[in-house]
């Protein structure tokens, strides 16, 4: 579906607020200082405790900043705390956080998976069942006794944008959208999308990946989507059999209309053009196919200096050498220049890669700056010169393709 | 955005949103027409759980579809039937597009997911004895099983992605949860999208088949359960004073919305339009309402306003009507609040005293009998209503299916989570 700008200038989508937690750390400038400034290195993984699978865990938050009342922080479960702490940054950095009125007409729309199990419980299940006399009902009289009552609330999807709600009081609309990538690229588009048709002025979208967590590598193994191994750049591992490596994010991001933006005396970070979703069978070409047509819906609001790229490839075999292909063919024929790939050193956040990467987008417009290479296989070159149109694509693991426009404000 | 010269366009100059199709599945039965039948006659689907052993626990039945498999499904798989079947009546009734080739998007509210006891079991047996993490030992049967059904049912993307594939709808299909609001969130999106042109059709689908030992157990420890075990039927009793909780239950409702005067173009006949969409969210707590009920009262009041009518318009409301204490207490006194001494004079009927509280599902099963209502004229009853709550002055359509006319009704769904969702469906255009 397309996706094009209003004629209205006041309906113009602007980034006035940037909530991003990572392995990396905290905030926008630590990111700019790890990705743009040092030599480009992935945080260290924790590599043990999810043998044979490398995670990039958060970097340690001050939750009572965010989320001051620990009774909220005991309601919840880690992917929660990352999420609604990233919420609050993002709310402070706009400069909405406590500004009641507003935030009790903003929308919000979470990307969500769901929560943390209780893996020890679960463990001592198993182990119980296994040669057990009267399996099921030994499974119904451990499950009576062992789940905590709230657990149940920190596992919920909808729950991240519930505790935001009661956590930073935004109580417009409140929607979670599922579906590990795609989730987070739909989050971003239907907020656009609402704005551009006046159907909302301020949105606050994200979502938070935590990846230290079994019960979410379990079901990741099961497609044996994870790389084993040191961390390194999506492009090696896609030419070494194919891996994604997760990574703990919380991010969220303030969309408002240019309008709205204004009205406030708030400038942003950035302006967010047109966000488009798409989807395939994964059939070989077909996601490439899919992208191509994105490109082209985009190509009438390309200027003509070189074209910033922020991919999404996750590291997993086909889909990342799918995409390079296409990217390479790009960048020969002149329509996008220099083209990073955050999962290198970030992980995949699964809901909240997509959101991330229109993040990182903004913030590096706003410093007028592009990230460093990170990648030995010769795709990721220097940057001539700053760009001011950055192109984010996303190919979720699974399925579903995305891609954003995100453009300099003069 | 003023009157568009021959363009149905409603009170604020947006395009009128029309229901050209619709399907339901319920622990009733398949189909409208067997659903209605079973609905006016005051039939409830609850009944005791044959899916698994209920040793142990404190509640023992529910309104599960156990009509579609031979053998208890993944909570998955089941989900995805219940779609199927109710989006496949919503569109041959539409009769739009063509097989697999659905003209518009897919917005589909389904249950959070989780791998089934059953898959975890087998991957532990499966798996390495000499690894002692029970986690460890799954993770590496489930690298050697390489089985890419049980993978993709693990996706939160997973069911949406295979409706999309079955039905052809455009674009890329968004999945959602709002707990207990999430059947009405899919009906409010697919407004938004017609409402900004971004399509002329939507399938919005609500779908639950995830009455699981664990997913009870959960509601259960959480208190929000009928205990009610020894006439299953007599369980779920919304608005009585001795509700005792909800009753948990499966089913999908779908609805083919379109642009109305796309849907009139193409000679579809029209079913109702979805006239107002209304939502707010809740601070106070992450089960409870805000005492004053104000966040309740602003989603009613939103979804009237949308819809540019007054309280007065409304000659039925299809209530969220649980059974829980807190719930059927908080929406009366929501209601008074939004009505006024006229709240009296409106019937009131929740579905759910006959079948159940379809949790993922509810919203988009109650629009269906909402829209059936509007055309039968006859309002189904509240079931099980032999001991009045005092406290609850509504007009709940006890026990006995009511002929009357409607036009205009009001439909609820709140949420754990702090979500309000309200719906206002008419019989036409204003």
């Amino acid at each position: 579906m397309s996706d094009k700008p209003g004629m209205d200038d006041g309906h113009e989508v602007w980034i006035t607020g940037i909530g991003l937690i990572s392995s990396l750390g905290e905030g926008l400038d630590a990111h700019w200082q790890a990705l743009a400034i040092d030599p480009p290195k992935p945080a260290a993984a924790e590599t043990e405790r999810f043998a044979p699978f490398p995670v990039l865990p958060m970097v340690p938050l001050e939750l009572d900043k965010q989320i001051p009342r620990k009774a909220d922080q005991r309601q919840m479960e880690p992917w929660q705390r990352l999420g609604t702490y990233a919420a609050g940054l993002a709310l402070a950095d706009a400069g909405l956080a406590g500004d009641l009125e507003r935030l009790a007409h903003m929308d919000m729309i979470v990307a969500a998976g769901g929560g943390e199990r209780d893996v020890d419980v679960d463990g001592q299940i198993l182990a119980g069942l296994s040669g057990g006399a009267q399996p099921e009902a030994f499974l119904n009289e451990r499950l009576a006794n062992d789940l905590r009552p709230t657990l149940f609330l920190a596992q919920l999807s909808n729950l991240l944008a519930g505790n935001i709600s009661i956590v930073h009081k935004v109580t417009g609309s409140s929607r979670t959208f599922m579906g590990e990538e795609l989730a987070g690229i739909s989050a971003v588009e239907i907020a656009a999308r609402r704005i551009r048709a006046g159907q909302g002025e301020q949105f606050l979208v994200g979502a938070a990946y935590n990846a230290e967590r079994k019960d979410m590598l379990l079901s990741l193994a099961l497609g044996n989507t994870l790389w084993q191994g040191a961390v390194n750049s999506v492009w090696e591992r896609a030419n070494a059999g194919g891996g994604m490596v997760t990574g703990s994010i919380g991010v969220f991001l303030v969309l408002e209309s240019r309008a709205s933006a204004e009205a406030r005396g708030k400038t942003a970070y950035a302006k967010l053009g047109p966000v488009l979703s798409g989807r395939s069978r994964r059939e070989p070409g077909q996601a490439a196919a899919v992208a191509r047509g994105q490109v082209e819906t985009l190509k009438p609001a390309l200027g003509d200096k070189p074209v910033g790229v922020l991919s999404g490839a996750t590291g997993i075999g086909p889909a990342t050498l799918e995409e390079r292909a296409l990217l390479e063919e790009l960048v020969a024929a002149g329509t996008v220049g220099p083209v990073r790939a955050p999962q290198s050193l970030i992980g995949n956040g699964l809901e909240a890669a997509f959101p991330a990467q229109v993040a990182l987008a903004a913030l590096a417009l706003s410093r007028k700056g592009f990230y460093r290479p990170a990648d030995p296989t010769g795709l990721e070159l220097e940057a001539a010169e700053a760009p001011t149109q950055i192109i984010a694509t996303s190919w979720g693991f699974w399925r579903g393709e995305g891609m954003a426009l995100v453009e300099a404000i003069d | 955005m003023g009157k568009i010269p021959g363009k149905t366009r409603d009170h604020l100059g947006r395009p009128v949103v029309a229901v050209t199709g619709m399907g339901v599945v319920t622990s009733l039965g398949q189909g409208v027409d067997d659903n209605w039948s079973a609905l006016t006659a005051g039939t409830s689907g609850i009944h005791r759980i044959n899916r698994f052993p209920v040793d142990h626990l404190r509640t023992t039945i529910a309104g599960t579809v156990d009509f579609l498999f031979d053998e208890a499904p993944r909570s998955a798989v089941l989900t995805e039937k219940l779609a199927e079947l109710a989006a496949d009546e919503a569109i041959t009734r539409a009769k739009i597009g063509a097989p697999g080739d659905f003209p518009g998007m897919l917005f589909m509210a389904v249950p959070p997911v989780e791998l089934d006891w059953s898959v975890k079991r087998d991957l532990y047996d499966n798996g390495n004895p000499d690894i002692a993490d029970p986690y460890d030992r799954m993770i590496g049967s489930a690298l050697a099983a390489n089985d890419p059904d049980l993978y993709d049912y693990a996706l939160y993307a997973c069911v949406a992605e295979k409706t999309a594939d079955r039905f052809g709808t455009r674009g890329a299909p968004i999945s959602l949860s709002t707990a207990c609001a999430s059947g009405a969130t899919a009906i409010q999106l697919g407004v938004e999208a017609i409402r900004r042109g971004d399509t002329e059709a939507a399938l919005c689908i609500g779908t639950d088949g995830s009455v699981q030992i664990e997913s009870l157990i959960r509601f259960s420890l959480l208190s929000a359960l009928s205990t009610n075990n020894e006439v299953p039927e007599l369980a779920s009793r919304p608005f009585s004073k001795n509700r005792d909780g909800f009753v948990m239950a499966e089913g999908a409702g779908a609805l083919v919305l379109e642009d109305y005067d796309a849907a009139v173009a193409r000679g579809a006949e029209i079913l109702a339009v979805i006239r107002g969409v209304g939502e707010q969210a809740d601070d106070f707590h992450r089960t409870r309402s805000k005492p004053d009920g104000s966040p309740v009262i602003g989603a009613m009041r939103q979804a009237l306003g949308d819809a540019g009518i007054g309280p007065d318009a409304v000659d039925y409301i299809n209530a969220h009507g649980t059974s829980t204490p807190e719930n059927d207490k908080m929406e009366g006194l929501s209601l008074e609040a939004v009505f006024g001494e006229h709240v009296k004079q409106i019937p009131i009927s929740s579905n759910k005293s006959m079948i159940g509280h379809t949790l993922t599902a509810a919203g988009a099963i109650e629009a269906v009998f909402s829209i059936q209502t509007i055309r039968s004229g006859l309002i189904p009853p509240t079931i099980n209503h032999d001991t009045p709550d005092p406290s609850i002055a509504l007009d709940v359509v006890p026990n006995t299916a009511r002929e009357a006319p409607v036009s205009m009704v009001l439909s609820n769904s709140f949420g754990f989570g702090g979500q309000n969702a309200c719906l206002v469906i008419a019989a036409g255009p204003a």
